[in-house]
């Protein structure tokens, strides 16, 4: 947490002991210091957060935070029951272990939130304390709120944000990350029965256990895949750069819209078109048969190793020409004195690529390059618009020949409602894309100046 | 020598139309086809033997697949997130650039770490949290879910804010300006092409997302946008009647989507390469 919290941490706790009664007693009672020293209006307003904060705890977050831990104890079912003397069967709700673990951390949340308002509590108590002991008079309310458009504006700014990014992202996330401790699998659907923590048995199911003989064959893909996708993409992007940049060559600005052109169609739009078009019965391999070039339809996309050639050739389509666009940016404002030094010197249009031209665009690209690759292992829509992970492969659990990682997670959460098995995926995903994030934020100077500003 | 750059310079034409005729093979095709007048998905030939509007007539008559309604919920889910977006996205990038609080490097690496979860891992939670909200099958869900989307997507328009020399702040303060100020009065006025870019991005999204709207909207086929739409006519059942129409959708929606991005293509590039050129 670095030097700013834990002095501002100490300040705190040293007013709290050098403070009077009145600072003393807003560890118990919030806002009893502003009380004691006519800030009303904030006064209230920390005592009416934790009086609501003490009903909700007593109402709400402890059998919240009791589901959380049991998950529930209920099956829903039937059960007999006597009423008036009669036995009659009837059936009984049960825990909803999907809602009670949403729920808790819900709790958790918002107990986390109610710390935060205490924090600012006991420092307005604090701030207070330096105010007396240095004889100046306190802010009043109305300057509180001004330093929201100065001192505090990003609070401003970014409060309403924040509170989408924390229901929306946050609460989200941490509830897939928990699933992968418990068996919510298809066997466990809430509400019909309920599920339990399980610890890390996920984990060893995937990487060692029934789950393994899918696991790494589609991370092998996934990894390949990404491989080709980002090299091939890359090295003819720029070669298609160099080409549109060839001196004396006319029509510069036409050759560079045809292939914007391409990004510009929506992607969804053209990867369906793709698919349509390499189809058996399409009109690709229709027109191969009229030439007679092929005698029997070429399975573009319905055979496995074909599939994934077609795929990667699909996606030098669709990248090329935005690699090609970067480049381009890249390439004019190279120097050319430099090339112009090797023609002089003798060097063929080969040599000075791979020596001047080349290295050039590699040191400026490479962060743009480790993304691409990191957006790779996590292309969805390439796959699972071309192919949607087919052709099928009875080696695998729910996954198809040219499934990625990502497309794998998907079944397994819409088709399959193995929602443990997915988010452990999820968590190993994040934990290959944080390995070469790593690699690419180390290496480009733009990010650690940018955090270290 | 003279005849030898010729020669290379014929050889480099004839490449590049080669490899524009691939490219643009596609795009071409789905305008013919959309045009075309007979037979059903899949055809043996290439050139349209007749050509007819009906399939974008039917586009708009069909009660099954009432492509009309679907353009004009993806406009209005389209335009509100849109506006959404654009504030949201606007206020983090300048924050998180321009203004220097105590938890500010935490949060960046948080982003950081949030960003490299694939998105639709929380997609089955989302769901229950909107359904918790009684949102299911809703516009305001996907308008509220594509807008908190936006707040972890600032990384190009931070790039742009840091751009901004800081001098003009400094003397804004000196002046006696409050940070509020300087945010409406100097940096937004400044900040027009990055706002353009950020509205038009956040504007196109909700055309092209299928995913979301899918699991959000279910089977609620009234309310569907445009992506999912054409998605469904592509389905196993109905892609022989459909296929054709479909094409017509796309081209419709293709459109308007290509020249939005030919006009902010400047801003594209210079999006991405601001970040790492620098």
């Amino acid at each position: 947490m670095g030097t700013p919290l834990s002095t501002s941490s100490k300040t705190v706790l040293n007013s709290l002991k050098a403070g009077g009664l009145d600072i003393k007693l807003s560890t118990l009672i919030m806002g009893f210091a502003n009380f004691a020293n006519k800030q009303w209006i904030k006064g209230c307003l920390f005592l009416s957060s934790q009086i609501l904060f003490l009903i909700a705890f007593f109402n709400q977050i402890i059998p919240s935070l009791i589901g959380l831990i049991t998950l529930g104890t209920k099956t829903q079912g039937v059960e007999t029951q006597e009423i008036d003397g009669i036995k009659i069967q009837v059936s009984v709700e049960g825990d909803n272990s999907m809602l009670m673990l949403i729920g808790g951390l819900a709790a958790v949340i918002f107990c986390l939130v109610f710390a935060y308002i205490y924090w600012c509590n006991l420092k307005s108590a604090s701030t207070i304390h330096q105010y007396k002991t240095k004889g100046q008079a306190l802010p009043s309310f109305r300057e509180d709120l001004k330093s929201l458009s100065n001192g505090r504006f990003h609070m401003t700014l970014m409060t309403i944000p924040l509170i989408g990014l924390l229901l929306f992202s946050i609460l989200p996330l941490v509830y897939m990350i928990s699933l992968a401790f418990t068996n919510f699998d298809h066997n466990h659907l809430a509400p019909k029965s309920l599920f339990d923590w399980v610890g890390i048995v996920n984990f060893g199911n995937v990487l060692s256990g029934r789950m393994a003989a899918t696991f790494f064959p589609v991370l092998s893909w996934t990894l390949i895949w990404a491989v080709f996708a980002t090299v091939t993409n890359f090295f003819f992007g720029i070669v298609l750069a160099l080409i549109i940049n060839t001196k004396g060559l006319k029509f510069k600005k036409l050759w560079r819209t045809v292939f914007v052109i391409t990004i510009a169609v929506p992607l969804f739009i053209s990867l369906l078109i793709m698919r349509n078009l390499l189809n058996d019965a399409g009109p690709l391999n229709a027109l191969l048969m009229n030439w007679g070039w092929i005698n029997q339809p070429i399975p573009f996309l319905s055979d496995p190793n074909w599939a994934k050639f077609t795929i990667i050739m699909v996606n030098m389509w669709v990248g090329i020409p935005y690699t090609m666009l970067l480049a381009t940016g890249i390439i004019m404002n190279i120097p050319s004195e430099q090339v112009e030094a090797a023609e002089i010197d003798g060097a063929n249009k080969f040599q000075i690529f791979r020596s001047i031209t080349f290295p050039q665009i590699l040191t400026i690209m490479t962060p743009s390059l480790i993304q691409q690759f990191i957006g790779n292992i996590n292309n969805f829509n390439v796959i699972y618009l071309l192919t949607g992970g087919g052709p099928a492969n009875s080696n695998f659990y729910q996954a198809g020949s040219t499934d990625l990682l990502v497309t794998w997670l998907y079944k397994l959460t819409v088709a399959a409602a193995d929602y443990n098995i997915a988010s452990v995926i999820g968590i190993l995903i994040f934990a290959l894309s944080a390995t070469f994030s790593l690699l690419a934020y180390t290496r480009s100077s733009s990010y650690k100046e940018g955090v270290a500003k | 020598m003279k005849a030898k750059k010729r020669l290379h310079l014929g050889l480099t034409y004839i490449l590049l139309i080669v490899l524009s005729v691939i490219w643009l093979f596609p795009v071409v095709w789905i305008v013919l086809t959309s045009l075309r007048g007979e037979g059903t998905a899949y055809v043996s030939y290439i050139m349209p033997k007749g050509y007819t509007l009906d399939n974008y007539i039917k586009l708009f008559t069909s009660s099954n697949f009432p492509f009309g309604k679907w353009f004009l919920n993806t406009l209005w889910v389209a335009s509100a997130s849109c506006i959404l977006s654009t504030f949201i996205t606007v206020a983090m990038a300048y924050s998180l650039s321009r203004l220097k609080f105590k938890f500010r490097n935490h949060f960046l690496k948080l982003a950081l770490v949030l960003n490299m979860f694939p998105g639709f891992m929380s997609m089955i939670s989302v769901y229950y949290i909107l359904k918790a909200l009684n949102l299911t099958q809703t516009h305001t869900a996907l308008i509220l879910l594509y807008a908190s989307g936006a707040a972890l997507n600032f990384y190009i328009a931070k790039g742009f804010f840091d751009t901004i020399p800081f001098s003009l702040d400094e003397s804004a303060m000196i002046d006696g300006a409050s940070k509020k100020d300087i945010f409406f009065k100097i940096t937004l006025p400044l900040s027009k092409p990055i706002i353009v870019y950020t509205a038009l991005l956040a504007f196109m999204g909700p055309w092209v997302d299928f995913i979301f709207a899918q699991v959000i909207l279910g089977d609620a086929v009234d309310k569907y946008t445009v992506a999912i739409g054409l998605f469904s006519m592509l389905h196993r059942d109905v892609i022989n009647d459909w296929f054709l129409s479909f094409a017509a959708g796309s081209v419709l929606i293709a459109v308007p989507i290509t020249l939005l991005f030919i006009f902010m293509q400047k801003y594209y590039v210079e999006g991405i390469t601001g970040g790492s050129v620098k």
